[in-house]
């Protein structure tokens, strides 16, 4: 198994392929070892296919989330796990877009893509999934996971460090004998605080864990116009803009929902 | 049709759903499928002390999330110190019908909503947008007092769920979820959250509309290809203060009574009543996801 002692971790791209150039380069001058991507690589944004280039270039260790495996098989849907009837049409609009302009090369990359990661860090274990080590599409957020909950599966996956991505919030738990779970964030989609930033996370172990959650400027000006020439939803546009998510909201718990502004 | 009947294992206990308000209710609502009300004494309260060693030994079974039903659970005079403890360990959601709240407990509550990491779900229970479509379900001037709770609930911080049961034609979803939203925003409730629950053709919804028809069962053969994930008796159990159920929808029925500790209830359960078939068409019907998903 791979060892390292610090790297970088990015959640869902969803085709922000601007905020993934600006998060390469950062985690780079951060001096991360390797660089990680749990998964979800479409959606939200414009241009699939400009995602898989820069990824391969920069030899980011790559994982399928529910996008990729929908994407990679030709489901019908993104297996994203929403219900709500406005959920789901956004949800549609952005997977129809992205399948329809994601080169059948990229499909088939995404369909081979390891549905778990497992490395060193340090004298850490860790599990890298995309929802959590038992479903792809496990919400796991901070307000609705109990900390037992997060401690047996660490116990029932043998791993020290559990990380994962999936809810778009970033947010970090110690457990019992030094162990923790992390999840990364996205940067395909800024944190619905009301800014423009996006979030991932670099982990450096040595006399202990440090896991720190990077906030990243990138060009999101013209990442949200390329979206309006690309005919993308006003809704998507404007959490862009502005930072506060517009959809997809209704899989939120009260505490996660009530500190976003919509 | 085949007549065996398919058995559901449980992955892990993520549900962890408890009948703290008994068949208990101020309440008569015509289309209640376990026909609580003020005298139906079934089953009753839980106490704090009988509570506890369930949420205790929910840890070691990695429990997620903590239901908490009736009855009326807030008829319970101990309802506050029990969400209190489990917001201690995990999220709790409670399910209402917003009539009976006392201003000091929600103000408690809340303070205990803040200073946990967890979140404390209210989920109220309105099955019109108005008085003339609630009020024959549920009882004279109950809409009013409801969205009253609501505006409580409101001003203390919280996001309550609106529960509603369908008991309107499937084909006026659109109309009806529209009417809802408006009615909530004219109360001040500038995102209203809502769930809309299918017919549970037991109790006595069997005589507002109707029971099961003889063709609605689940059998091996849908089975195939079926994600049992969506069947809540795949991830969560039911305590009472009678012991522990497969489920909240089965209580009435004796054999979906499983054990008395949560580690007996672990046992496989056949689908073998009428509402598995509800379950089965609409699945997750009692998790906190919003809407009536396609069936």
């Amino acid at each position: 198994m791979d060892t390292f002692n610090r790297i970088a971790v990015f959640g869902g791209v969803y085709n922000n392929y601007l905020a993934l150039e600006a998060a390469v380069g950062d985690a780079r001058r951060r001096g991360a070892e390797a660089l990680f991507c749990l998964g979800d690589l479409g959606a939200f944004g414009p241009h699939p296919d400009r995602v898989f280039p820069i990824l391969m270039d920069a030899g980011v260790r790559t994982m399928q989330g529910n996008y990729d495996h929908s994407v990679g098989n030709g489901l019908a849907d993104c297996q994203c796990g929403y219900t709500d009837p406005r959920d789901n049409y956004f949800a549609k609009l952005s997977y129809d877009y992205t399948f329809a302009r994601t080169s059948n090369r990229h499909k088939a990359w995404m369909r081979d893509l390891p549905r778990s990661i497992r490395i060193r860090l340090g004298d850490y274990r860790v599990l890298m999934s995309h929802g959590s080590p038992r479903r792809v599409n496990e919400f796991l957020w901070e307000s609705a996971t109990p900390t037992h909950f997060l401690e047996k599966l660490c116990d029932d996956f043998g791993a020290d460090i559990l990380l994962a991505t999936h809810t778009g919030l970033h947010w970090h738990r110690p457990l019992s004998n030094d162990r923790r779970f992390v999840n990364v964030g996205v940067i395909g989609r800024p944190a619905n605080d009301g800014r423009t930033n996006i979030w991932y996370t670099i982990l450096t172990a040595g006399g202990g864990l440090d896991v720190a959650f990077v906030p990243l400027e990138y060009d999101y000006r013209s990442l949200a116009a390329e979206m309006r020439a690309e005919g993308l939803p006003q809704a998507f546009i404007d959490t862009v803009l502005t930072g506060w998510w517009t959809c997809c909201l209704e899989v939120l718990p009260m505490k996660e929902r009530r500190r976003g502004k919509y | 049709m085949s007549k065996e009947v398919p058995k559901v294992s449980i992955h892990a206990l993520d549900n962890l759903w408890f009948q703290v308000g008994g068949t208990v209710c101020n309440l008569w609502c015509t289309h209640c499928f376990i026909s609580c009300s003020p005298d139906n004494h079934a089953y009753g309260f839980m106490t704090l002390g009988q509570v506890r060693p369930y949420l205790e030994s929910s840890k070691r079974l990695g429990v997620k999330e903590y239901y908490f039903t009736g009855g009326e659970p807030f008829m319970n005079r101990e309802i506050v110190e029990i969400l209190a403890e489990t917001l201690a360990i995990g999220p709790a959601t409670v399910l209402t019908n917003g009539t009976v709240f006392r201003e000091g407990d929600i103000r408690r509550l809340a303070e205990v909503e803040r200073s946990s990491p967890y979140s404390l779900e209210f989920r109220v229970s309105i099955d019109g947008y108005s008085p003339e479509t609630n009020d024959p379900v549920r009882g004279e001037g109950v809409f009013r007092r409801a969205m009253e709770g609501v505006r409580l609930l409101l001003r203390y911080g919280f996001l309550p769920i609106i529960t509603a049961a369908r008991v309107w034609d499937e084909k006026e979803d659109a109309f009806v979820q529209k009417q809802f939203v408006e009615a909530l925003r004219a109360i001040g409730y500038d995102r209203p959250r809502l769930k809309v629950l299918p017919p549970l053709r037991l109790g006595r919804e069997v005589a507002r509309s109707r029971g099961y028809a003889d063709d609605e069962q689940v059998t091996p053969e849908m089975m195939a290809g079926y994600d049992q994930g969506h069947l809540l008796c795949s991830n969560s159990r039911m305590v009472t203060d009678r012991g522990v159920h497969v489920c909240p929808i089965l209580i009435d029925f004796p054999e979906a009574r499983l054990g008395e500790t949560l580690e007996e209830a672990m046992t496989p359960y056949p689908l073998r009543h009428r509402a598995c078939y509800t379950c089965y068409l609409y699945g997750a019907i009692c998790s906190n996801a919003p809407s009536l998903p396609e069936p």
